[in-house]
């Protein structure tokens, strides 16, 4: 599989990162590089062999639901590019 | 033990330690030595991004204080360098990244915080590859570090690795008693056999990962770099141990690793991989792993072939299961909560500016793969495969554990050390990956890896040699890559030339 121009702007789209014009070539040839050496898995056979869920074998460990931290709203939006009353300022984004 | 001043920083953990609890010199002499290395060394190696110089000084005399009454914890008073990639409380925290501009962590990393528990002293943060992605430590925000070896008779800068590039680097030019690392695919291992250190990539879970900066989550793991095999295993307990703030942080005691260093590998069955032996593979790494193999059986080890056949594919899986948690991970960086923001028209364009002005090149490349591989129509044909192949990745070791191997003996790295702006490794993205083909299987099974200095190529580089063992038997690789230690009986120093 390898991926067009047009791949290469939705991609940039999905991860929202500007792809600018002048960039979408270079991205292309270095994705489709990636993409080619991926490309020899497909000679390995899974026929019933499981996805690896975990790499040690043990479950994720559960807590119990309640609230075991927090009340330092001040601390979470410490380091904001811009805040407001402890919000996280953003552009507009209901009209 | 008497010390002149200006050799402190040459003392290993192991005699820093001693010669503090023997009051021969205090922490903050020790410090102040590492403080003065530093400072006459960054310029030419660029080791370290941030220096907490006032901070260093602090802790030591807080060592200090307990030290004087007898007191104090394994590390207490032993100057450490922190890979930039761990929270550390109100200092530069960036992944040396331009996206986490200015950040400084309302919070402590859980393996900073067991080593500040244990004493030790923090002279500053480690640069890095970009949010750990490199084999070069080249694509850092803040420039690429300097190796402090040169090839012989040659004037041109060399990498030391990547990514935990400043963390090789540092160690090796003396610029810390010992650093912190991550290891994803080999960000531990191979800087470290490129500098003529130790550096061991712990099981998978023996490390919390809370509080470092997420790169591949089901990869990532912390360990040590230090100057000697002991160094590696003193600081390595220290920063085990089980944490309730990482879920898949394991809860099982933490082995002392020093007291394993000297067990010796008497009895030992030592695997050796066919298909490790690769095309094209230099002869002086083919006469590193034969000389290694001969030094564990003059040492009592027994040495038996086997077959780990999904080998050449985990470098490929490697690249599609990586991508595909990175750019989720990475998914946090938006302008908002941290870091850097570039302003745009509305949210979303915000968002694209931002992202596209403060990942670097490698980061975008990965971020744009993984969101590939896991996008509509693609899950099933690369990640999910991806993640099968694993599985059968993680069977080869497990039947070769089964068979009665203890502990697998591998290169470390393909080559030596390169130049910094390698043209052709910059031409094509797929050649840098492959400084990993040796390291990054031990990563998509979860198992620990040490990297320890055997040997040197024709121009004087160091070269290293890989212990891979069992989950969890981190003591039988310290002891068996102490008798390589002792083996090589090499000096891999660096000659100062900065």
């Amino acid at each position: 599989m390898s991926v067009d121009a047009a791949t290469v702007k939705r991609i940039g789209r999905l991860a929202r990162i500007r792809i600018e014009e002048g960039e979408v070539a270079g991205y292309q040839d270095e994705l489709n590089a990636i993409l080619g050496f991926v490309e020899q898995l497909s000679e390995v056979d899974v026929t019933g062999v499981d996805a690896m869920t975990s790499v040690t074998p043990m479950q994720l460990r559960r807590r119990d639901d309640v609230v075991s931290d927090g009340g330092y709203a001040e601390k979470i939006v410490g380091n904001a590019p811009l805040t407001e009353d402890n919000f996280f300022m953003v552009p507009k984004v209901v009209e | 033990m008497s010390f002149l001043l200006t050799d402190l920083t040459k003392l290993s953990l192991a005699d820093a330690r001693k010669g503090l609890t023997e009051k021969s010199f205090t922490a903050l002499e020790l410090t102040d030595a590492y403080l003065g290395a530093i400072e006459a060394a960054n310029p030419s190696l660029n080791a370290y991004v941030a220096v907490t110089a006032d901070q260093a000084r602090d802790m030591a005399r807080a060592s200090d204080a307990k030290l004087a009454q007898g007191q104090g914890g394994p590390l207490e008073g032993v100057p450490l360098g922190i890979k930039d990639l761990f929270a550390t409380k109100g200092v530069h925290t960036q992944a040396a990244s331009h996206i986490l501009d200015g950040f400084k962590p309302e919070y402590e990393s859980s393996v900073t915080a067991n080593l500040w528990r244990d004493g030790a002293v923090m002279l500053g943060k480690l640069n890095m590859d970009e949010f750990a992605m490199g084999s070069s430590n080249e694509t850092s925000y803040y420039g690429p570090v300097v190796s402090p070896f040169r090839a012989e008779g040659s004037n041109a800068n060399l990498v030391p690795g990547g990514s935990s590039g400043g963390s090789a680097a540092a160690v090796s030019a003396w610029l810390c008693a010992g650093a912190t690392a991550t290891d994803t695919g080999g960000s531990i291992r191979q800087p470290a056999a490129f500098t003529g250190t130790v550096g061991i990539k712990p099981t998978y879970g023996r490390c919390s990962r809370w509080g470092t900066v997420a790169f591949a989550s089901s990869l990532d793991q912390a360990g040590p770099i230090a100057r000697t095999v002991e160094d590696a295993a003193i600081m390595m307990t220290s920063m085990s141990g089980f944490d309730p703030k990482d879920s898949t942080s394991v809860d099982l005691p933490v082995p002392d690793f020093a007291a394993a260093v000297e067990r010796g590998v008497k009895g030992l069955t030592i695997g050796v991989p066919k298909e490790y032996r690769m095309d094209g593979m230099p002869a002086e790494i083919e006469r590193l792993w034969t000389e290694g193999l001969e030094w564990l059986k003059a040492e009592g080890a027994t040495v038996k072939g086997i077959s780990l056949p999904h080998t050449k594919y985990a470098l490929p899986a490697y690249y599609i299961v990586a991508p595909a948690e990175a750019s989720s991970n990475l998914a946090r960086y938006d302008g908002v909560k941290y870091g850097l923001r570039v302003s745009g028209k509305d949210i979303t364009d915000m968002y694209e500016l931002t992202r596209a002005a403060g990942f670097g090149r490698e980061v975008k490349r990965r971020i744009m793969i993984g969101t590939y591989v896991l996008s509509a129509g693609y899950f099933d044909a690369y990640y999910v495969k991806a993640q099968k192949v694993r599985t059968l990745i993680k069977k080869d070791f497990e039947d070769a554990f089964n068979s009665g191997v203890d502990a697998i003996l591998t290169p470390a790295t393909p080559s030596a050390a390169f130049g910094i702006g390698d043209e052709a490794l910059a031409a094509d993205p797929v050649a840098m990956y492959l400084n990993d083909v040796f390291t990054v299987t031990v990563n998509m099974a979860g198992l620990p890896g040490i990297a320890v200095p055997a040997g040197k190529d024709a121009a004087g580089l160091p070269l290293g040699l890989q212990l891979i063992g069992k989950p969890f038997d981190e003591e039988t690789l310290f002891a068996a890559a102490r008798v390589i230690e002792k083996s090589a009986g090499g000096d891999f120093a660096p000659k100062r030339w900065w």
